[in-house]
């Protein structure tokens, strides 16, 4: 009853109005796509295209100078089917637990302890000195990192000090402990990274939520659970994603530290796409194994930014 | 105020713009791919057609010049050269070489880049394929250049300054037949110098073990390598880490050229075809570098060390032997002073004929190099000139090669390059020289060796399989 008086008034307004607001929304759309435009076009020249040719590549055999021969598809299946190309792919997944698991676990924990324990001056400090491997170049990382996980180097002589001296090695260059050595190095670099990042989303949450949770006599972990995790979801989305594509894209710090070596046990798609393309001069292949690493960056990241945007609804 | 200013009509919806653009670069993209595609093959056309050019315009000024009195030798000329050169950064000789050949000839002046070896080995097609090709080029590896055409043919200035006069051995590892295989056919490089390898051994602990005189059989180096072992000594150092890529194949193929003859591994290298690494005799050798490695003659950590680390560790008194090459000759001489000593890997059975690796510090030309006679003008000077092989044995540490009637120039006095100078001399009497096996293919020692030696010291690779190894991957990268 109440509505059938102004729902006329409405059906006759309705189409100015309606080409009114188009136009005046139009106007502003388009301004703001011509701002964009530069950028697109940087974008697309130097992203899209490369991203064209890459696939393009990937589908001759080709030395990078002479002429090009078209294969088909044989370059993919034998990135799928080459044991050492294909174990790169293993050693990308085991890398993603020292690089975005772990990180991002030891992150929580430190952030959410940061900011429940500690304020003001003492707080900001302790960020800064987690953050500071983040701000060291990673090849300098990598070189240090080298040297104290020598058979001579510091970590060996303090196991020596403390009575360990049975488990002292090259961790670099034992078949069983360099990956989880360049792991490790992964870890150290990225905590700082996710500890900041994760501390500024609870400086978010609303602290009568957290005055709530303790008056129900919630602990640290209880509080962390019910208020602290689901507050930071979409920053730890951001984590997940960022530390997950240093994984499975890890070059630098592999390449210095190990070089892929011993044997293949540190192998990664990046070092395996720089060889094969930069000294074996196999561009086809290294461009297939490129685009099979952005696939396999896209179906890991993909469900966790899913599941990170889910949360917000 | 954008925002509230007045519309007008007649505009683009901004998802036309957006997707007329993207087609727009899509379409550019797949067009500049094609071309580039089309390009490459229009590109190597080009070249071929231009060196039949060129061939023809030489037969032509040699026509010319037959009318004329004397044959003018390629030169840099009187008027102003500046040469574009791609130096190995790290060694020094070369720098050397070209300020004295500036200052004897004042028109020459250079432009010098350089960069690190690997870093070399992936841009030298980028460098010689593109605008500004060097005159002047350290090489890595040559055939694949080779076969795209990249690399000046140097057959005419070998024979217009008589380097085919030479002693053979020193052209032959930088001839490319047409067949892709090396070793013999036409020259596309030419080394400033042709170093050697063998044992450089700390003077001290060698007597400190009872070693008086260098061991004349393999016999005998293993009894010097147990003593040092039962004397609580590293017997050797070595280099075996990635980044260096896997020192051991220095003692390999060493061993090899014992074990057997050093003809079926100049093959291997030089790709003939058929040619296997995978022999019996290699088979040998690397069971019996298995058994170094087993009896903890190297050191325990030898794949996390790398060549500078394994040197300097050597110079610091670890190690009582070092496979390594005469280039290091000017450092082991300086910290070392008096205390390193030289000889070469002896043969299985004494008065054996003796074998060396050996290769030259390779140089190339592009083949569209604006300045090219004076780039071999320079590679002659480098070898005939009594002051540039004077600085390539006292700076280089390595025979400066050229002409056989040439006397070496010896180094100063104490120095372990005498050593080494003089044991060349013997391998070449035995017509002992090999390539590096390292240097089979473009990756061989990055693929191949290198993870597989590090794998055996590991434990996780026996001497057989090492060999299955490298044989399936360097038929792999030759397309066999």
């Amino acid at each position: 009853m109440m509505g059938s008086e102004p729902h006329a008034q409405v059906a006759r307004r309705r189409p100015m109005r309606r080409a009114l607001r188009s136009r005046r929304a139009r106007r502003p759309i388009l301004v703001g796509w011509l701002f964009v435009v530069p950028a697109l076009v940087m974008y697309a020249i130097f992203v899209l295209q490369p991203l064209a040719l890459t696939v393009q590549y990937s589908f001759y055999d080709w030395d990078g100078v002479g002429p090009a021969r078209w294969v088909g598809l044989s370059n993919y299946s034998r990135v799928f089917t080459d044991p050492d190309l294909l174990g790169t792919i293993f050693n990308s997944f085991k890398l993603l637990a020292f690089f975005s698991v772990i990180p991002v676990t030891l992150g929580l924990i430190t952030a959410s302890v940061i900011h429940r324990v500690t304020t003001g001056r003492f707080g900001s400090t302790a960020r800064a000195i987690i953050f500071l491997p983040q701000i060291i170049p990673l090849v300098a990382a990598g070189i240090i990192w080298g040297w104290l996980l020598s058979l001579p180097g510091l970590i060996n002589q303090i196991l020596k000090v403390v009575g360990l001296e049975s488990v002292a090695r090259a961790w670099l260059g034992d078949f069983d402990t360099a990956l989880p050595s360049v792991g490790m190095i992964g870890i150290w670099v990225l905590l700082g990274f996710c500890t900041v990042l994760l501390q500024t989303g609870m400086a978010k949450i609303n602290t009568d939520l957290y005055e709530a949770a303790r008056l129900d006599g919630a602990g640290w972990f209880a509080e962390l659970r019910a208020v602290t995790i689901p507050g930071i979801r979409y920053e730890i989305g951001v984590c997940l994603t960022v530390t997950a594509i240093a994984a499975l894209a890890a070059f630098d710090i592999v390449y210095v530290s190990t070089g892929g070596g011993p044997g293949h046990a540190t192998a990664v798609p990046g070092i395996q796409i720089y060889i094969e393309a930069f000294l074996q001069r196999r561009v086809g292949l290294a461009s297939a194994l490129a685009i099979a690493l952005v696939l396999l960056v896209l179906i890991v990241i993909l469900p966790i930014q899913r599941l990170s945007r889910g949360s917000d609804r | 105020m954008f925002i509230n200013s007045e519309p007008r009509a007649g505009r683009l919806r901004p998802y036309w713009l957006v997707l007329a653009l993207a087609a727009a670069m899509l379409i550019a993209g797949c067009a500049s791919a094609g071309e580039e595609a089309t390009t490459t093959t229009t590109t190597t056309a080009a070249t071929t057609t231009t060196e039949a050019a060129t061939t023809t315009t030489g037969a032509a000024a040699s026509s010319t010049t037959t009318t004329t009195e004397a044959v003018a030798l390629p030169s840099c000329g009187t008027d102003d050269v500046v040469l574009n050169a791609y130096f190995e950064t790290g060694f020094i000789l070369p720098f050397d070489l070209s300020d004295e050949f500036t200052k004897q000839y004042p028109n020459v002046t250079w432009d010098v880049k350089q960069d690190q070896f690997t870093n070399l080995m992936n841009a030298t097609p980028r460098l010689l394929s593109g605008d500004n090709p060097p005159d002047l080029i350290r090489l890595p590896t040559m055939v694949s250049l080779v076969q795209d055409n990249l690399l000046k043919n140097l057959d005419e200035y070998a024979a217009a300054f008589g380097w085919d006069q030479w002693p053979p051995a020193q052209l032959s590892q930088n001839r490319v037949a047409a067949d892709g295989t090396r070793g013999a056919g036409s020259l596309y490089a030419m080394g400033l110098n042709y170093s050697l390898t063998g044992v450089f051994y700390n003077k001290e602990l060698a007597a400190q073990i009872g070693m008086t005189e260098p061991p004349k059989t393999v016999a005998e180096f293993d009894a010097l390598l147990a003593e040092a072992k039962a004397q609580g000594l590293l017997p050797m150092m070595v280099w075996n880490a990635t980044a260096s890529g896997g020192g051991l194949a220095f003692p390999l193929q060493q061993l090899m050229a014992a074990y057997g003859p050093t003809g079926p591994i100049n093959d291997w290298i030089f790709q003939q075809p058929d040619a296997t690494i995978d022999t019996a005799t290699n088979l040998q050798a690397t069971e019996h570098l298995q058994g170094w490695i087993d009896s903890g003659y190297f050191p325990e950590d030898a794949n996390a060390i790398q060549y500078t680390d394994a040197n300097a560790r050597f110079r610091g008194g670890e190690g009582v032997f070092i496979f390594n090459g005469d280039w290091e000759n000017a450092t082991y001489d300086g910290e070392m002073s008096g205390n390193v000593g030289f000889f070469v890997f002896p043969p299985l059975e004494e008065g054996g004929s003796l074998a060396a690796m050996s290769a030259p510090l390779t140089f190339g030309i592009a083949a569209d190099a604006p300045n090219a006679d004076c780039a071999a003008f320079f590679f002659n000077w480098v070898a005939t000139n009594e002051t540039a092989r004077e600085i390539n044995v006292a700076i280089g540490g390595s025979n400066p090669g050229g002409p056989a009637d040439l006397a070496i120039p010896t180094a100063a006095e104490g120095s372990v390059t005498n050593e080494t100078l003089a044991a060349g001399g013997e391998v070449a009497q035995d017509n002992g020289q090999m390539d590096f096996i390292a240097n089979a293919t473009g990756s061989i020692f990055a693929a191949g060796w290198t993870p597989g030696l590090q794998e055996m010291v590991g434990g996780r690779q026996d001497a057989a399989g090492l060999l299955q190894a490298v044989q399936a991957e360097y038929e792999d990268e030759l397309g066999r």
